[in-house]
């Protein structure tokens, strides 16, 4: 084999537009770690580290015939729901949730590996009984989603809740769930709003009043919104320059690796920056969208929206917060946020894309 | 047919899916659309605010506290001044339990519980990053203490500070005042008056004397430093720089060392005297005895200073020169009877035969002269070098009160006399128009006779009397009395001075005049009521003795020094002006219950005179005499005895 046959075997599954388009964020991520950061290098080698580990398996999940990722649909699911009951019973307590398990060699959150194992078992389910598919298959896919999303919600993790709801979401609405019955949960939502209100924890409460007012509690519970939304808009139209966000550097921005890197960028690139960092998303999501539009069967079609369109909340609901019009949720930004964890789940999903892709690319040559 | 259904079905299927994902791909663009929007918002159209908020956030301005300006007599004697000294101070945000902190400290530096008292008041008064002195003034040897423990001591510093210090303690203390802490009611008056900017960082605010007078020349100007500060409030750098400008220096005209003189010259006495240069009305001498240290009050005086000092009998807190009014006596004597000659009802040789009582025709009451039997034939030379009573009672009646009102309004009495320093009494100098409006009561002749020699309702204050004896001695024309004669910019050593203001110019006739300033001289030479103070002075002394009554002396009973109670004895007056032909000083000086201005008074106005004229500085003070003899402890050296004594 020839060093030019192994590098088209190598990368004959990787979708080069997909990757350059993700490859862009990461970059951005790197630049701006290093500001957050305080110019250390520290956060950009770490989180160097994460990118190369998610390549890796996105490179193997990319290569993975799609009938493994079938396979290993209701396993996983299975195993994500133990882990959540076992979360639920003997989970370690910190910061106020229960999210963590210790399994001894390591501590894990299984409400991330549902990320991935939820939209792809009701898109297996749906695969399944894609001729006979009546009212009750959709129920039963919703009961799939909602028995996990309820575990994580009661943990309690809103934003990870929300963002596995709305993935499952995505694959109820792509499976084709009727209007009528759509329009029937949104009334049946604004009804039970009362009600879901009162099981919200204080904390949650907290950061929905403090979005429709931060200023009640400038220095307490509002001071994130507060603080960021400084931060963004004193970037005004240019930016404050890289390296240059007072709101960042003297540390009046909290979490400014993590959930609140956006208001980093935003401080320090402007309304510019932004809008180069919406065309960067855009792009990532109109090349999710082309791969779903052509993926060949109904498991890889709603399995492709899904991920792209999850992908898609998770930035909206990141910079929504950042800039005040969502609650504070714990929600990174998509591939710019710091962490190892996200990172994983995040390519994870794109090497489902690309298989996608690429393996039926190969089926119809 | 089943397999055509199903294909139709499934490009069906492909048409819905598709439909559904372009449907997705609209709400994902409205969603960013929407984000967008909220971009445009927060960074285009808020962001003058948003930027004024980070920078808020960024910039915190502290204050840097000017010096303030000193205070220097007329020769450059340091009156108050500032000096460095170290602090204990504790930041309450850095220190975690304050009391573990204190209790801590106080094994191996003595802190008292006054020192705790005002700690726990600054910390109620204090903003959250600010040290505060948990104690002043350490020795080297508590610093060391310190620095050897001060790992276990966080949020505790010791800091270089400015305190201000009066190095003649009771001295001047009327005079200067002092500084004290800034209270809540200082600061709503800095709100008023658009000043708190100004006295942000500041601690300290004049609250008394000339202190509090030129507050605003001795504070200076605040300066300030941008410094860019992180979130926990540590500042990172200093932006920008604008240093503070010093409080501008007073130079007086007080005589420090004249000063010293005077009131050492009281002895045990209390009471008040003011020296005034009558050329240009600068305050040469400004005594109120007894005096306070005003280096009590700067940290806030502990309560038993302030017991002792509130509770004496003394009232040591009194300013006697300004705030003591008193009957002026026979004082007003020389003033009655310019208005005498100035209204035409005497004439230098109109002579009365002083039978030693005066009565008002038609009534049968006596009013007394202070000699029993009369002086015998008295014309207006010999009433004041007498003091006789008889004369000016006849005089007092015959001008009528509102002539006396308006001509003694000229040389100042019944008004403040503007003098360069807050807090001052007007005196009283009565009329018709003011009994009626004061008592409801028209004027009895009866009123006018006491006020002919200065009992009555009459009451000056020693600065008012000092200044109406200037304005004498200047033969009508007054100036402004004033204590600050030049303000100095600490920062170029630029000098700005005070131009004098007259404030009186009616000149008096000459002739008028000489009559008086004779026999004002006459009350300083053999046969007159000063005689003994002032005999083998180089320099005419023109002077007038007086007595201010304490309690009145019923009909027909006579006067009785040692048996009144020391308390009960009159107030002796003594005003003059040296040397006479040309005076450079003119005084007014009070000993509160000394008897005699002759006896008490005259002597201690004929030293300040020696020093100023002479440069003679008199001996140490004596051995503290009991008071109740200070007055026949005066050697009785003068030829006429009987004459030299005096009443009224």
């Amino acid at each position: 084999m020839t060093k030019r046959e192994f590098w088209h075997r190598f990368t004959a599954h990787l979708d080069p537009v997909l990757l350059l388009a993700i490859s862009l964020l990461m970059l951005t991520s790197l630049v701006v770690l290093y500001s957050a950061g305080d110019a250390s290098w520290h956060r950009v080698f770490a989180q160097l580290g994460n990118i190369v580990v998610a390549f890796a398996l996105m490179w193997a999940v990319a290569n993975m015939p799609l009938h493994y990722l079938m396979r290993s649909a209701v396993p996983l699911y299975l195993v994500g729901i133990l882990l959540l009951l076992g979360v639920a019973l003997f989970g370690e307590i910190s910061h106020g949730a229960r999210r963590w398990l210790n399994l001894g060699v390591a501590t894990i959150q299984p409400s991330e590996l549902m990320k991935i194992g939820v939209p792809l078992m009701m898109a297996w389910y749906f695969d399944k009984y894609e001729a006979t598919l009546t009212m009750k298959t959709y129920a039963i896919a919703a009961l799939l989603l909602l028995l996990p999303v309820g575990l994580i919600a009661k943990q309690p993790d809103l934003g990870t809740a929300i963002l596995i709801g709305a993935s499952g979401f995505y694959v109820l609405f792509l499976a084709g769930l009727s209007w009528r019955v759509m329009a029937g949960m949104v009334i049946a939502a604004a009804a039970s709003a009362p009600f879901l209100w009162g099981m919200l924890h204080d904390y949650q409460k907290h950061r929905i009043m403090m979005l429709l007012d931060p200023t009640k509690d400038a220095l307490g519970k509002g001071y994130h919104t507060i603080q960021g939304m400084i931060a963004v808009g004193s970037g005004g139209v240019f930016g404050k320059g890289y390296l240059n966000g007072t709101q960042t550097h003297l540390n009046f921005l909290p979490e400014s690796h993590t959930d609140f890197i956006f208001a980093v960028y935003s401080e320090e690139f402007g309304l510019f920056g932004n809008l180069l960092l919406l065309a960067m998303y855009l792009f990532v999501i109109l090349r999710g969208f082309v791969i779903t539009a052509n993926a060949s069967t109904y498991f890889t079609r709603l399995m492709a929206g899904s991920v792209t369109l999850t992908f898609f909340t998770y930035a909206f609901v990141n910079m929504g917060m950042v800039s005040g019009i969502l609650p504070v949720v714990g929600v990174p930004l998509p591939l710019v946020s710091y962490g190892g964890t996200s990172m994983l789940t995040l390519l994870l999903g794109f090497g489902i894309l690309m298989s996608v892709h690429t393996h039926q690319k190969l089926v119809k040559t | 047919m089943p397999h055509r259904i199903e294909l139709k079905n499934h490009q069906q299927e492909i048409f819905n899916f598709r439909l559904r994902l372009a449907l997705s791909l609209g709400f994902v663009l409205l969603l960013m659309f929407l984000l967008l929007a909220r971009f445009v918002y927060l960074q285009l159209v808020r962001y003058d605010y948003f930027h004024t908020m980070a920078e808020k956030n960024r910039i915190s301005i502290v204050p840097t506290v000017p010096n303030r300006g000193l205070i220097l007599d007329r020769n450059g004697v340091v009156l108050a001044h500032n000096y460095s000294a170290y602090t204990l101070e504790i930041t309450p945000s850095k220190a975690g339990d304050l009391e573990t902190t204190i209790n801590g400290l106080a094994q191996f530096i003595d802190i008292q519980p006054k020192d705790r008292k005002r700690f726990k008041k600054l910390l109620a008064e204090s903003r959250d990053f600010e040290s505060l002195s948990i104690r002043n003034r350490l020795t080297d040897e508590e610093i060391a203490k310190f620095a050897a423990q001060r790992y276990r001591f966080p949020g505790v510093e010791i800091k270089a500070r400015l305190f201000r210090e009066y190095p003649l303690h009771e001295g001047t203390s009327h005079l200067i005042g002092y500084i004290g802490r800034i209270n809540q009611k200082d600061s709503e008056r800095l709100e008023e008056e658009d000043l708190l900017a100004n006295y942000r960082g500041s601690d300290y605010i004049g609250k008394a004397g000339l202190e509090e007078s030129y507050e605003h020349e001795l504070h200076g100007q605040t300066g300030m430093e941008q410094v860019e500060v992180d979130a926990g409030g540590r500042g990172v750098r200093v932006l920008s720089h604008t240093p503070p400008r010093s409080g501008n220096n007073l130079m007086l005209s007080l005589d420090a060392k004249l000063q010293e003189i005077a009131e050492q010259s009281f002895g045990d006495y209390r009471g008040a005297l003011v020296a005034i240069d009558p050329r240009n009305g600068e305050v040469l001498a400004f005594v109120s005895k007894p005096g306070y240290d005003p280096n009590l009050f700067i940290d806030g005086i502990d309560q038993q200073s302030w017991d002792e000092l509130n509770n004496s009998p003394d009232t040591p807190l009194n300013n006697r020169v300004l705030r003591g009014q008193y009957p002026p006596g026979s004082t007003l004597k020389p003033f009655m009877a310019l208005a005498g000659l100035h209204y035409n009802k005497r004439s230098p040789s109109y002579t009365i035969s002083d039978p030693g009582y005066f009565t008002l025709p038609g009534s049968g009451h006596q009013y007394r002269d202070w000699k029993k039997d009369g002086h015998g034939s008295v014309d207006l030379f010999r009433s004041i070098v007498i003091s006789c009573d008889t004369y000016y009672y006849g005089l007092a009646v015959e001008l009528g009160i509102d002539n006396i009102h308006d001509f003694l309004s000229r040389f100042g009495f019944g008004q403040k006399t503007g003098v360069d320093l807050d807090g001052e009494q007007p005196g009283l100098l009565p009329s018709q128009e003011w009994k009626l409006k004061r008592f409801k009561q028209k004027w009895y002749a009866g009123d006018s006779v006491s006020a002919g020699i200065g009992q009555g309702y009459d009451l000056v204050t020693p600065m008012q009397l000092a200044a109406a004896t200037a304005t004498l001695a200047n033969g009508g024309v007054g100036y402004r009395p004033h204590l600050v004669r030049a303000i100095q910019s600490s920062e170029t050593g630029e000098k700005r001075t005070i131009a004098p203001i007259v404030d009186a110019n009616f000149p008096i006739n000459p002739e008028h005049f000489e009559l008086v300033r004779r026999a004002m001289i006459g009350v300083t030479q053999p046969g007159g009521t000063a005689f003994q103070a002032a005999a083998g002075a180089p320099y005419a002394i023109a002077g007038k003795t007086g007595t201010a009554q304490v309690v009145g002396i019923k009909q027909g009973a006579k006067y009785d020094a040692s048996k009144l109670a020391e308390r009960h004895r009159d107030h002796a007056w003594f005003i003059a002006f040296a040397p006479a032909e040309a005076p450079t000083i003119a005084l007014a000086v009070l000993a509160e219950n000394g008897g005699h201005g002759g006896s008490a008074a005259a002597p201690i106005a004929r030293k300040v005179m020696d020093y100023y004229l002479l440069g003679k500085v008199p001996p140490p003070p004596a051995p503290k005499q009991p008071l109740g003899n200070a007055a026949s402890g005066v050697p009785e050296a003068a030829p006429a005895t009987e004459e030299v004594e005096e009443h009224d």
